[in-house]
Formats: structure tokens, C-alpha cells, sequence
């Protein structure tokens, strides 16, 4: 690999700090020119991020782009005769056909939000600098090839996510910045523990040694840690990216940011930010431990059941229609611990499809409701009604997003569903029947609540409505221009995973099965 | 063993300390004679080159020794050990120094060259614990630290808080004394001598004829009397009130270089005097002692966290807060290994960064608001952006999260107890970490999401705009790059020949 291609992941993860540097310089006032800055440094990203997808390579399941540079060595034992033995930490950085699609979902769903968070209104600035840090903090997740790495991107999306939530939120915003700060440290904590546990054990953060050093079987270092103890290392990773997945009961946090933080940072939030505990299960819980996972699959299906089953419900009873999007999005989280649990390729594909997909159709939803809030000065479903008559497009593309959620075949949401349920009825078919009618109730809630609030008498005040205007009407059709893309042609996103879930599964079904 | 004249000894060795004295006693009698007539922070410059000169030499000293030098049967003590926890006194008293000089400008403090020299005697008194195997040095040593806090703490006479916390300071710390006291009479009963390293043996023999028990209590004895200097649990009571009190720098110079010479000491004195005693279940120390200095920890990190959540000043916070950082701190002692030195020296230095940053910035604001309440600190964003980005800089470095000097330090400390599989005290850390995050967090709420009483831009004196922008900068650069910091301690320090290859040692 040449030099040029050296650099390129690492100026694809940094490459928002062009944008901050900028934006440092502008004086306060100038709105515009923020706005401008703030949005036109989010392409740099997708053009880089697009660039990469379209030289990766399909046809391996290595590692691609990677880069490492030594970084830390830290000292970790002394022998009596005072030699000291370090720990190397490394910067490393690579992608593979997990992490590629995801970086290209980062990239796009950023833009959007970028131009989503057109109608901020205050402190323009520090939002769209602390927004770039956040774009560097969620591409470095998924870029990262080291423990340590991952953990500081990780929790490099903590900071600015709670400045964001906490000062350009509704109401309640320093509640949920406040909720949502604690509940993901713990998780931050209880990963730490695990990573340090790992490092100690097998001596290295590179997250493929890691990976291979677990997965060989009669390796000496992972022979030398027994069974329990892998249990526990499982169970540790598992919990600590449940919280930010978020699984059943650690949920109540996601459920408040939803409702609090404005549009265009629940759209990262759920779009990426969710993903980002669904990509820790995948790479780590079971990349690294697939005989531990394996043993848990029966486990994370029912967690995945209850996930689905809870949200679909509470999202029918609730007023707010973010709440009902929340809600849904639990339920469809759900669906991706299905997809994991199946533990087969085709059930880790749906599992993949899941992610990307509801990170493009969540973000589309919730721009929505940013949009309808913007004019109405509420969601609340009793309120509205009738939006159909005075904003026909907005109400369309809603009704589509909708369709799209439900799985609609065609759209991205069938093709995810129906993978991760095939995939599930492969290894567990009475849990899979079981989730799959969650699918019927999705159904329910989303018509019911979208309806509700399209069709039915125009009160007068909403008669008079602007319908999209051209700044809105981008991240719509571009949204539901990649869902339906996924929908109708979804080996874009097959392709690259496919080498790269090929060489998991092996593993997965060969120690286990 | 030989008995040495006074003159055979290579006195270069000593020179810091001996400009320290120098400086100290030179400027107090300049004050004396010249007081009025000298420029307002010529002593404060003065005593301020002193220290530089001191560290100058304390550098000479690490470059030109490769094996320990002993004074008088080790009544003074030069080794790495020392001279790392030396060049951290040096730092923080330095740090003091600038801070003041600005604060001194207007503040209530009649006595200006009091404050100075008494700083310098203090931190004299901070190098000899640090510097000395043997229980009388130790003790006066740290006498001489506590006294000369016991007046700065006091400085601002006209001041009821002031005067009330310099009280409760003298009080709880002649008890403390008195307890500390206690347990080194023990340790001599048991064992004739004062030298530490002799103690070390005598102990071991003691122990094995069967006086356990009275060695237990020298111990507990030992570890709750010193508790009060780290200001760990459970002798952290009098820390909020004497926080609050005392003027602001003079409460950064407890956080940091008090508490500091305090772990110099504790750790030496309790970890090569018990090391050797057996117990039933191998070496005392390595079981029941660090169980013991454990539960101090686990208990330093629980109430001091817990009672930081509902405090609304500033410097209480921050001595709550100081609390637990002595909990994190006693964390690779449970139990000991050879690296205990770096985790520690590291995590000192990054906490003599941000404390100080801190410090200055709760000075700046408080001074304008005329309060130290954490209301003080509502809209500083919009009043001065450089102070409320540094501020956050350091609140982030103390709950422990990048890239900070702070997290690399927590990180460092986490990982040594876990390679010790030292899992409840791991845990602890972890779930006080995250309870500390609404503190911190609490005042960048403040300064980002409430409104202030007025939207004036904060006039910040240049000079300690610089300092503490400087201290942002460096607290992040450390995080991003602790390496530069652990491999110098690693390439410069061998502390192992003080404690000998009694310690446990991983091998990978």
C-alpha cells in the first residue's frame, strides 16, 4: 500500500477539524457564514468517505486502509533486576466491510443533519463546532482498530453530545444531557473495565490480534483464561454497548434525548450514535468471543424480542409522536439483536442491513417532526391532524418514511426485516416466530400515529402552512432516495459486507455449532 | 556502623534544600529590615527565583546520582524516589507563588512577606518528608509543612472564615499529629530504632516472635494519623472547611504539594517499615495492610464523591473532590507493586496541572462575583470564552475523560489495579468516576447553560490568563501524549533500590 493511501482513513476521521478551525475564525454575528462553514464542512467527509468506499475492495475480508503509528508505551511490570515491561498502544486505524458501509452512513447522515440544523437559532457557532467534534468523535469509532482508540472516540461523542443536548434541547434538556451523561458513562466505565481486562490478558489493543488471538482455538494466551472468565469478558462488552444499543432496560436515557434534543442531533443521535453500540456487539462481543456469543444467542434473541414486543407497544399508546418514534426506535434495535442472534451469515447481514437502514429512516422521521415542529410548535399527535391538505409533500414523504419503517418491500426496511428473521428462523424458528409479530404491530403504531397527524380535518391554524421549503426538501429525497437505493438494490451494501461476514460466521458456527 | 564526621559528607547533594532555607530566612529578615521599601512582588519574585535555583539543582542531582546518597544513618535521604516527589513540590510551590502574585494585589492579606517565606518553609518542610528515611527527620519534616500551613491557612486576619479554618485546621491537625505520634512509638517500642530500613528488619523479627498485634496497630495507627495529610478517609473532615477558608492560592498549595508530601511519606514510611512483617497468609503487608489502606481508598472515593454532589461552593467542591483524588491515589497501593512509583508520580503530576488551573479560575471568578458560590460561575461562557473552554478542559481531566491528563492518569491507575486483579476496588473507582461526573459536569452547567447576572466581559489579569491557558494547553497536550511523561519517569527515576526486590513483580 502506498503512502497516499497511508494517510487516507486518518484525514477522512480529522477532516471535520478543517470545518472547527474555520468556523473558530468567524465572528459571532456573521450567522450566515457559520451556517455556510458549518454545512459545507460536513462534504469534505462524504467526499472523502465516498472516495473510500468506491477503492475498497470487495473481494477480502482483510483489513483495508490501515495505518498505525506507535503511540504510548506504557510500563506495566519490573522485573527484580529492574527491567521494565511496557504495553504498547498504537494508533491504528483501518475498515472492513462491517465498519466501511457505516462510515459511509456517518458521513451522509452528518451532511444532513448539518443542513437539518439550518433552523438552530442561537449560538450558531459553538453548535456547529461542537457538532464537527462530534462527526470526528463518530468516525473515529468506526475507523478505529484499537481499543484505546475506540474507547477515546467513544467517548469523544459523550462531551459534545451533551453540550448539545443540554443547551440546544427542548424544555427538559438538561435533565436528559444530565441522563444521558451518566447512563453512557457507566457504559463507558463498564467497556474500560473489559478493554483493560483484554489488554492485559493478551497483551495487545489491536482489535484484529484480538480477535484472532480469542477465535484460534488452543491459542496460548486465550487457553491460559478460562471459559468463566471469557463469559464474564463477554457479558462486560455485551452490557456496556447495550446501554448505548439501547437494550430493554437500559433504554429510559435514549427515550428523553429523543424527546429533548433537537431534530437535527436526534437524527445523529439515532442514526449513528445507536449504531455505534449495535457495531461494539458485532465487532467485539462477537468478533471477539464467538463461542461466548454463541452460547448467549438464545439470550440476545429474547432480549431482542422483548425489545421489539416493548417498544411496538409503548410506541402505540404514546401522544408524542417523537415518543412513538423513540419507542420504534427500540423496537427496531430489537430487530438487529435478532439478526446477531441468528449467529449465520444471513442473520448478520440482515443484523447490518438493520442498522444502516433504520439510521437512514430514523433520521428521515425525525428531520420530519423537526420540520412539522418548526411550523405547528408541536408533535403532539392529538394537536395535529390534517397536515395532508396544507403540506402535501412533507406529509408524503412522511408517509413514506413510514412505509419504509414498516418494511415495505422495496424500501431498505424489508430487505433488513426479512434477512435477520430468515436468518433467525435458520437457528431458533420458535423465537422468530415469536418476534415476527412485532413486524404486525410496527404496522399498527406507525399508521395509526402517522395518519393521525396527515389526514383528517385541517384545524385553521395548521390551513395556512408552509410546505417544504428547498433546504428541507435535500435531506428528504436524499434520505428516502438511499432507502429505496438499499430497497431495490441492496447489494451495495451486501457486497462489501459479504467477505468480511464470511469470515466471522466460520468462526461463530465452528466453535459453537 | 561507621560514624562519619559532619565535613566527610558531600553537602552538594543538599543544595536545594539549602536554598530553600537560604531564600526563606534571607527574604524574612529582608522583609523585616526592607519591607517597606521594596517593590510590591519583589519578595514574591524572589522567593519564586529561589525555587527555581532549587530546581535546578534537585535536575543536577538526578543527572549526576545513580545510586542513593545518605546523610547520618539516612537521617536525610537523596534518591530518585525523593527527588521525583521533590520536582512536584517545587512545580506546585512555584505554581502557588504565580497565582498569588496576582491575587495579592488586591486582596485582604496585610502580611505580604509572611505569605512568601512561609510558603518556602512550608515546602521545605514538603522536601525533607520527602527526602528522609528515618522517623525523626520524617516527623519534623512534616511539623514543619503543618505549621507553616497552619498560619497561611490563618493569613487573612481579618477574616472570620479565615480564622475559623486555620482553628479547626491547628486542632485536627495536632491530633492527627498526636495519632501519627502514636503509632511511630509503637514502631520504636517494638523496635529501638527510628532508621526505616532498620524498622523494616526489626519488624520482620518482631513479627515472627508473635507481637502481630501491637504491629497492626502501629500500623493503623500510622496509616489514619498520615490520612489527615493526603486528606483521605477517614481523617478527610477538616479538608472542606480549611478549603473554604483559606485564601484561595493557599488552598491550591494544600491540594496539591501538601498532599503530595503526604503520599511521599505515607508511602515510604509504611511500605518499607512493614513490608517485611509475615503474617499468616505471607507478607502483612501484601494482605491484610493493603486490604486496610483498601478500604481507606474505597471509602475516600465514596464519601468524598458523594458529598461533592451537594455542595454549592466552589473550593468545598473542590475539596470533596480532593478527597476522592486521594482515594484514586491510594489505589495502586492495594497492593503494591513496583510500578506503584510511575502510576503515582504521573497522576500527581497531571492533578498539580489541572488543580491549579482550577484554582486560578475559581480565584479570577470569585473575586469579580464576590462569591464562591457556584452560582458565581453561571454564563462564564459568554463572559470570557478562554476561561469557561480551560475550566472545562479541567473538569473533564478530573471526572476522568480524554483526552485529558486526568484520564491518562485514572486509565494508568485502573489499569495497575486490574493487572493486580484487584477487581472491587476497580469497580468502585469506575462507579464514583461516573457519580463524579454530575459535580463536574454541575459547573459547566453553570458556565455554559445558565444565565449569568450580567453578560460584562470578565476582565482577567493578563498574567493569569496566560497561566492558565498555559495549564489548559498542557493538561490536553499530556493526554494526548502521556508517553513523554512515563518514559521520562521510567528513563530517570529507579525507585527500586529504595524498596529493594521486596516488592511483587509482574512479568508478562
Amino acid at each position: 500500500m502506498d503512502q497516499v493511501n497511508n494517510l487516507l482513513l486518518s484525514s477522512l476521521v480529522f477532516s471535520p477539524v478543517l470545518a472547527i478551525l474555520i468556523l473558530a475564525f468567524i465572528p459571532n454575528h456573521q450567522g450566515g457564514a457559520i451556517k455556510k462553514v458549518g454545512v459545507l464542512g460536513t462534504l469534505l467527509p462524504l467526499i472523502l468517505s465516498l472516495f473510500l468506499f468506491a477503492s475498497f475492495n470487495y473481494g477480502t475480508a482483510n483489513l483495508q486502509f490501515v495505518e498505525k503509528h506507535d503511540w504510548i508505551s506504557i510500563p506495566i511490570s519490573q522485573d527484580p533486576s529492574g527491567t521494565v515491561y511496557s504495553l504498547e498502544i498504537n494508533y491504528e486505524l483501518g475498515v472492513d466491510g462491517i465498519s466501511m458501509p457505516l462510515l459511509v452512513l456517518t458521513a451522509v447522515i452528518g451532511v444532513l443533519a448539518a443542513v437539518a440544523s439550518w433552523q438552530i437559532k442561537k449560538r450558531l457557532k459553538e453548535f456547529f463546532i461542537l457538532f464537527h467534534v462530534l462527526f470526528i468523535g463518530m468516525l473515529g469509532v468506526f475507523a478505529a482498530d484499537n481499543l484505546f482508540l475506540f474507547f477515546i472516540f467513544f467517548e469523544m461523542t459523550l462531551v459534545p453530545m451533551f453540550f448539545l443536548v443540554g443547551i440546544w434541547g427542548y424544555g427538559e434538556r438538561e435533565k436528559a444531557a444530565n441522563k444521558f451523561l451518566l447512563y453512557n458513562g457507566i457504559g463507558s466505565g463498564i467497556m474500560l473495565l473489559a478493554f483493560i481486562v483484554i489488554y492485559l490478558v493478551t497483551q495487545t489493543m489491536n482489535m484484529e490480534q484480538i480477535a484472532t488471538i480469542f477465535s484460534t482455538p488452543q491459542h496460548p494466551i486465550a487457553s491460559a483464561i478460562s471459559p468463566a472468565f471469557r463469559y464474564g469478558l463477554f457479558l462486560a462488552l455485551f452490557i456496556a454497548f447495550a446501554i448505548k444499543l439501547p437494550v430493554f432496560p437500559f433504554h429510559t436515557w435514549m427515550l428523553k434525548v429523543h424527546v429533548q434534543a433537537p431534530p437535527s442531533i436526534v437524527m445523529i443521535h439515532s442514526g449513528i450514535l445507536l449504531k455505534m453500540g449495535a457495531y461494539g456487539v458485532l465487532r467485539m462481543g462477537i468478533g471477539f468471543f464467538p463461542e461466548q456469543a454463541y452460547q448467549f444467542s438464545t439470550w440476545l434473541a429474547v432480549l431482542g424480542i422483548i425489545n421489539i414486543l416493548y417498544g411496538a407497544v409503548l410506541a402505540f399508546v404514546q401522544k408524542d409522536l417523537k415518543m412513538v418514534l423513540a419507542y420504534s426506535s427500540i423496537s427496531h434495535m430489537g430487530i438487529v439483536l435478532l439478526g446477531l442472534a441468528a449467529m449465520n451469515t444471513i442473520g448478520f447481514q440482515g443484523a447490518m442491513f438493520q442498522i444502516v437502514s433504520h439510521g437512514f429512516i430514523s433520521a428521515l422521521l425525525f428531520f420530519l417532526i423537526g420540520v412539522i415542529w418548526d411550523r405547528t410548535q408541536t408533535s403532539m399527535i392529538d394537536e395535529l391532524g390534517g397536515l395532508a391538505k396544507s403540506m402535501p409533500f412533507v406529509s408524503g414523504i412522511l408517509l413514506a418514511g413510514g412505509m419504509a419503517s414498516l418494511g415495505l418491500p422495496g424500501m431498505s426496511g424489508f430487505i433488513s426485516e426479512f434477512f435477520a428473521f430468515l436468518g433467525l428462523f435458520g437457528s431458533l424458528p420458535v423465537l422468530a416466530a415469536v418476534g415476527a409479530l412485532g413486524i404486525v404491530l410496527t404496522a399498527v403504531y406507525l399508521l395509526r400515529a402517522i395518519l393521525r397527524t396527515t389526514f383528517g380535518p385541517t384545524p385553521d391554524r395548521f390551513a395556512r402552512l408552509a410546505d417544504a421549503q428547498p433546504m428541507e426538501v435535500i435531506p428528504m429525497v436524499v434520505l428516502l432516495g438511499f432507502i429505496i437505493l438499499i430497497g431495490v438494490y441492496p447489494a451495495i451494501l451486501g457486497n462489501p459486507l459479504q467477505q468480511t461476514l464470511k469470515t466471522i460466521v466460520p468462526i461463530v458456527t465452528g466453535i459453537g455449532g | 556502623m561507621e560514624v562519619k564526621d559532619i565535613f566527610s559528607y558531600d553537602w552538594t547533594y543538599l543544595l536545594p534544600e539549602f536554598i530553600i532555607l537560604g531564600f526563606a530566612t534571607g527574604l524574612s529578615l529582608l522583609d523585616l529590615f526592607a519591607g517597606k521599601r521594596l517593590g510590591k512582588h519583589a519578595i514574591g519574585l524572589l522567593s519564586l527565583l529561589g525555587i527555581v535555583l532549587a530546581g535546578v539543582f534537585v535536575f543536577v542531582n538526578i543527572q549526576t546520582m545513580d545510586q542513593p546518597y545518605s546523610y547520618m544513618a539516612d537521617m536525610i535521604r537523596i534518591d530518585d524516589y525523593g527527588n521525583a516527589f521533590k520536582l512536584l513540590f517545587l512545580g506546585g510551590t512555584a505554581f502557588t507563588i504565580l497565582i498569588s502574585l496576582s491575587y495579592m494585589r488586591q486582596s485582604e492579606v496585610a502580611h505580604r512577606g509572611e505569605f512568601y517565606y512561609l510558603l518556602l518553609s512550608g515546602l521545605l518542610g514538603a522536601m525533607v518528608m520527602a527526602s528522609s528515611a528515618d522517623l525523626i527527620t520524617m516527623f519534623v519534616g512534616l511539623e514543619l509543612l503543618s505549621l507553616s500551613s497552619y498560619v497561611m491557612v490563618g493569613l487573612r486576619k481579618k477574616s472570620l472564615q479565615s480564622n475559623e479554618s486555620a482553628f479547626k485546621y491547628v486542632v485536627s491537625g495536632g491530633i492527627a499529629t498526636a495519632v501519627t505520634l502514636f503509632g511511630m512509638s509503637y514502631v520504636y517500642g517494638l523496635t529501638g530504632s527510628t532508621n526505616i530500613y532498620e524498622i523494616s528488619q526489626r519488624l520482620a523479627e518482631a513479627g515472627m516472635m508473635g507481637f502481630q498485634f501491637i504491629i497492626y496497630m502501629a500500623f493503623a495507627f500510622l496509616a489514619v494519623g498520615l490520612a489527615f495529610k493526603i486528606s483521605a478517609a477517614p481523617y478527610h473532615m477538616w479538608a472542606p472547611d480549611v478549603y473554604q477558608g483559606a485564601p484561595t492560592p493557599i488552598t491550591a498549595f494544600l491540594a496539591v504539594v501538601s498532599k503530595a508530601a503526604g503520599f511521599a511519606l505515607v508511602f515510604r514510611l509504611l511500605l518499607i517499615s512493614f513490608l517485611q512483617v509475615p503474617s499468616a497468609e505471607g507478607q502483612f503487608f501484601l494482605t491484610q495492610g493493603s486490604l486496610f489502606i483498601g478500604w481507606m481508598a474505597a471509602a475516600s472515593m465514596i464519601l468524598g464523591n458523594v458529598m461533592a454532589l451537594r455542595q454549592t461552593n466552589v473550593k468545598r467542591m473542590m475539596a470533596y473532590s480532593g478527597i476522592a483524588q486521594a482515594g484514586y491515589l491510594l489505589v495502586p497501593f492495594v497492593p503494591p507493586t513496583t510500578l506503584f512509583f510511575s502510576e503515582v508520580i504521573f497522576y500527581l503530576f497531571g492533578y498539580l496541572l489541572v488543580s491549579f488551573g482550577v484554582f486560578a479560575v475559581i480565584m479570577v471568578v470569585s473575586r469579580e462575583q464576590q462569591t464562591e458560590d457556584l452560582k458565581g460561575f453561571a454564563g462564564l461562557y459568554h463572559r470570557s470564552p478562554v476561561m469557561a473552554i480551560s475550566m472545562t478542559i479541567f473538569m473533564l481531566s478530573l471526572a476522568g475523560i480524554p483526552i485529558t491528563a486526568g484520564f491518562f492518569g485514572k486509565f494508568y491507575l485502573f489499569m495497575g489495579a486490574l493487572a493486580q486483579e484487584n477487581y472491587w476496588l476497580s469497580a468502585i473507582m469506575i462507579v464514583t468516576s461516573v457519580i463524579s461526573y454530575y459535580y463536574y459536569f454541575g459547573i459547566i452547567r453553570q458556565m455554559y447553560m445558565r444565565a449569568g447576572e450580567n453578560e460584562a466581559p470578565l476582565s482577567v489579569p493578563k498574567g493569569i490568563w496566560v497561566f492558565i491557558f498555559i495549564l489548559a494547553i498542557a493538561t490536553v497536550f499530556f493526554g494526548a501524549f502521556p508517553g513523554l511523561v512515563t518514559d521520562y519517569i521510567q528513563a530517570t527515576f529507579n525507585p527500586s533500590f529504595d524498596f529493594g526486590n521486596m516488592l511483587p513483580t509482574r512479568t508478562p
